[in-house]
């Protein structure tokens, strides 16, 4: 029980060690969920959606105050022309950056999140992390986009691990709380499941697969294996986590498939912003050029749409 | 069942109920997959192809009208419309295919140098390959079975086998080393309605590559594919007689097994029938092949990754709508995962789409036939007086067309009727089990023995379970993958003979 009586730590004992995930099999069952064909007002209606699942996202060394003016901009307004275009969910930055992103985003309802805890490696001493991530919350980020120690997790540290999602979970206070998982570090499907779980019972409300800075990023195989255990999260204790796969999702289609992957692993309640996120920033443009295409049936030049 | 028994058993249920209790099930967390994002139609096209009105039979190399000038229709399951008149042939129409393929074999296609062959065989394959929208549409039209399956499936996989038969032909001598391998003659063939082209390929492919000339009657109702096989055989160049096709009904096919200069018959189809012709060939010299049904186990033990299994037994039960021979149609879960494993399965279940077999999105087609289906409701009927509880996803059906929902039935002992015989259709009984040798013993208590499942992440559980299984086809963490150089046949009422392979060869072949 933390102090101010906000979040109950799960019990680490709840988490299952033994569950195992069979690669084929993942791969079956991603056949089929690739072979849907989404078109007409279903395409329409799926990138309406993933546009406002959005968090759009700047993580670089040399971002500007104008360049996160700019991102601001275009999450609370897509596109120019199309009123009818949702605002992105989110825009992620840079603890630096959320309070000009705060006051940016005042009133739009287009959340900040803030990577924390020495995103992306997280190798830094536990007092750091907490700093890292009180900073952000008192600049007024909504979500913390926190990494775990892989290191730790890799050499069976599963404890240290648990305790220090915990740990940044408390600190969040109201703020949302997203774990990624960095799974293209995980290296097989049975550790991205065990860091799902882990995730989950020390008290993540998202669980995130990757910072962006590292290859493989999202996946298909791994989104859908923490689709999974959010599916298991939800039958044994009755809440919802959401998900966020991050990093690599460039193409319209791809987009898509994802929300095919939600609908028939997790169904409704998952399929809006407040479950599901994309963490990207092509993505937007992608989404919207397809869009514009459905509207007046042509394809517009990339040089049409604002880049962020 | 005395009010005393009645009790007794809701105690013992319970009990079971409270042991095989996951504690982590709840089963009041619903998932809605009801979602308002819906997949709109899309529908695949059909306006590349022409059926004929009327489809003749195939002798001799040509479309010929049957003798005594009947013909029936062939109907669409999922919409009941007419898609074309076939012939009925009759043991005339048999008599002349047989003389056909007869003269074929004395005078052409056993003088031809074996690579020759091979040619031919390879020619109708890439052709198959060319049509092979065309076929598919067909295949769905026809047939029921989802275009997805009929497109990513059905079709390959049949091109496949000729491809790999073909590879054969001039390669006999290297198959069976030592061994003077010689073809036996006519071939008589008698092939199922739930893959009639691959079935079709499946029987000629072979019976090509190993020098023999064929005649082959497909199922009454889905003649088509077979009818543009031969097409596709004429468009090959094969010499005439080679490969004749005489559709009909039951009558068609017992007079092409009891015709007397048939040297080798291979059929794949009910037990019941199977039988019929295993009696009528007894005492002759004739060869044959029975390739009949099935009632697989499919095992899941508690340490299998379910996720996975969970699919695995959907495709494993519901692919073609269950009218699989090999369709892993008994489900037998390890007591402490089986609340899981249903709970799973329902939510599974309640995402597969059922209805239009031509919309690209369909996971479960019509059923093949009327017939078919009042079976399936029968059984379905039987299931639920026999005290099973059940479960049928929510999903709406066609209106017109035969439809079923995918069905689960549980609460089932041995003893019942919907899980000792085989219902051809979409619908899983599922049994607890406690030891591995429990799961043994049920999985081998049928009169079948054609095919099997196994899940578990422990490599030494699987070698032992699947040795002491006996069916022709073992899957371990996954079902329903088919090569054409794997054998596959069954034992005990599920057949004799195998095909496919390199042991698909030897029924065509005296040495």
């Amino acid at each position: 029980m933390s102090k101010n009586g906000i979040y109950t730590p799960l019990d680490f004992k709840n988490v299952d060690f033994n569950v195992s995930i069979d690669e084929v099999g993942v791969g079956d069952r991603l056949a089929r969920i690739k072979s849907r064909s989404i078109k007409k007002a279903s395409k329409v209606e799926a990138t309406l959606m993933a546009i406002n699942m959005i968090d759009l996202t700047t993580l670089e060394g040399m971002d500007s105050p104008a360049k996160v003016r700019q991102l601001c901009s275009k999450a609370m307004r897509p596109h120019e022309e199309y009123e009818n275009i949702p605002s992105t969910a989110a825009v992620c930055v840079y603890p630096n950056y959320v309070a000009l992103a705060k006051k940016e985003l005042k009133g739009s309802g287009v959340n900040v999140a803030a990577v924390s805890t020495a995103f992306p490696s997280g190798n830094a001493p536990m007092s750091i992390k907490i700093e890292d991530t009180k900073f952000a919350v008192d600049a007024g980020a909504d979500e913390i986009d926190m990494v775990i120690s892989r290191g730790k997790f890799l050499c069976g540290e599963y404890n240290f691990v648990f305790d220090e999602i915990a740990k940044i979970k408390e600190v969040c206070g109201k703020a949302h709380l997203k774990v990624i998982l960095e799974t293209g570090e995980l290296e097989t499907l049975d550790k991205v499941r065990l860091a799902s779980d882990i995730a989950m019972e020390a008290g993540a409300d998202f669980i995130k697969t990757s910072t962006g800075k590292i290859q493989p990023a999202a996946t298909m195989p791994v989104t859908l294996v923490m689709l999974e255990a959010i599916r298991e999260f939800y039958y044994r204790t009755g809440k919802m986590i959401g998900m966020k796969p991050a990093g690599g999702i460039k193409q319209h289609k791809d987009a898509l498939k994802y929300l095919v992957m939600v609908k028939e692993t997790l169904g409704e309640a998952w399929l809006n912003n407040k479950y599901f996120r994309f963490g990207a920033s092509s993505l937007a443009n992608e989404l919207l050029m397809q869009l514009v295409k459905e509207y007046t049936g042509n394809y517009q030049a990339p040089e049409y749409f604002s880049i962020d | 069942m005395s009010k005393k028994e009645k009790v007794l058993d809701k105690k013992s249920k319970k009990a079971i109920e409270d042991i095989a209790m996951n504690g982590s099930i709840n089963n009041s967390r619903k998932l809605n997959f009801d979602t308002s994002w819906q997949y709109a139609p899309a529908p695949e096209s059909t306006d590349h192809f022409k059926l004929k009105k009327k489809y003749d039979l195939f002798i001799n190399g040509k479309f010929v009208k049957p003798t005594d000038g009947k013909y029936y229709k062939t109907i669409n399951p999922a919409t009941t419309e007419t898609l074309a008149e076939i012939a009925y042939g009759t043991d005339k129409d048999v008599d002349k295919a047989v003389k056909a393929a007869r003269k074929a074999y004395n005078e052409v296609w056993s003088k031809l140098p074996r690579k020759e062959i091979a040619k031919y065989i390879y020619r109708i394959a890439r052709l198959l390959q060319e049509r092979s929208r065309e076929f598919a549409v067909v295949e769905t039209l026809n047939g029921g079975k989802p275009i997805r399956e009929s497109r990513d499936i059905d079709i390959p996989l049949a091109a496949a086998h000729f491809f790999y038969n073909a590879g054969w032909a001039d390669k006999l001598h290297y198959a069976f080393p030592g061994k003077s391998p010689q073809p036996l003659g006519v071939a008589g063939q008698v092939i199922p309605w739930n893959f009639p082209l691959l079935m079709a390929a499946w029987k000629i492919a072979p019976a090509l590559a190993t020098g023999n000339t064929v005649v082959i009657k497909p199922a009454e109702t889905t003649p088509l594919t077979a009818l543009l096989l031969a097409e596709v055989i004429q468009e090959a160049g094969l010499p005439d007689g080679v490969v004749n096709i005489v559709t009909g009904f039951g009558d068609t096919g017992a007079a092409i097994v009891n015709h007397p200069d048939v040297n080798k018959v291979a059929f794949t189809g009910s037990t019941k029938v199977g039988k019929i012709i295993q009696k009528a060939l007894a005492g002759t010299e004739k060869k044959y092949t029975l390739e009949l049904g099935g009632k697989a186990a499919n095992i899941i033990f508690e340490d299998a990754p379910i996720d996975q299994a969970i699919e695995g037994v959907i495709n494993g039960i519901f692919f073609n709508q269950g009218h699989v021979c090999c369709a892993g149609s008994r489900l037998l879960v390890q007591e402490s995962v089986f609340k899981t494993v249903i709970k799973k399965l329902q939510d599974r279940i309640e995402n597969l789409i059922v209805g239009d077999p031509m919309d690209k999105n369909t996971d479960i087609g019509a059923i093949n036939s009327k017939m078919q289906l009042d079976k399936i409701k029968e059984y379905y009927e039987i299931g639920k007086s026999e005290g099973a509880s059940s479960f049928q996803s929510s999903c709406n059906l066609p209106k017109k067309g035969f439809f079923f929902r995918p069905t689960l039935f549980w609460d089932v002992a041995q003893s019942h009727r919907v899980v000792q015989e085989e219902i051809f259709g979409p619908v899983l009984t599922i049994q607890t089990f406690r030891t591995v040798q429990e799961a043994i013993d049920k999985a081998n208590n049928t009169a079948y023995g054609l095919s099997g499942g196994v899940w578990t992440d422990k490599g030494s559980k699987i070698f032992n379970v699947v040795n002491k299984i006996r069916a022709g086809v073992l899957w371990a963490n996954t079902y329903n993958k088919f090569d054409p150089t794997s054998p596959f046949g069954g034992y005990k009422e599920s057949g004799l003979g195998r095909e496919g392979g390199l042991h698909g060869l030897t029924p065509y072949l005296k040495m």
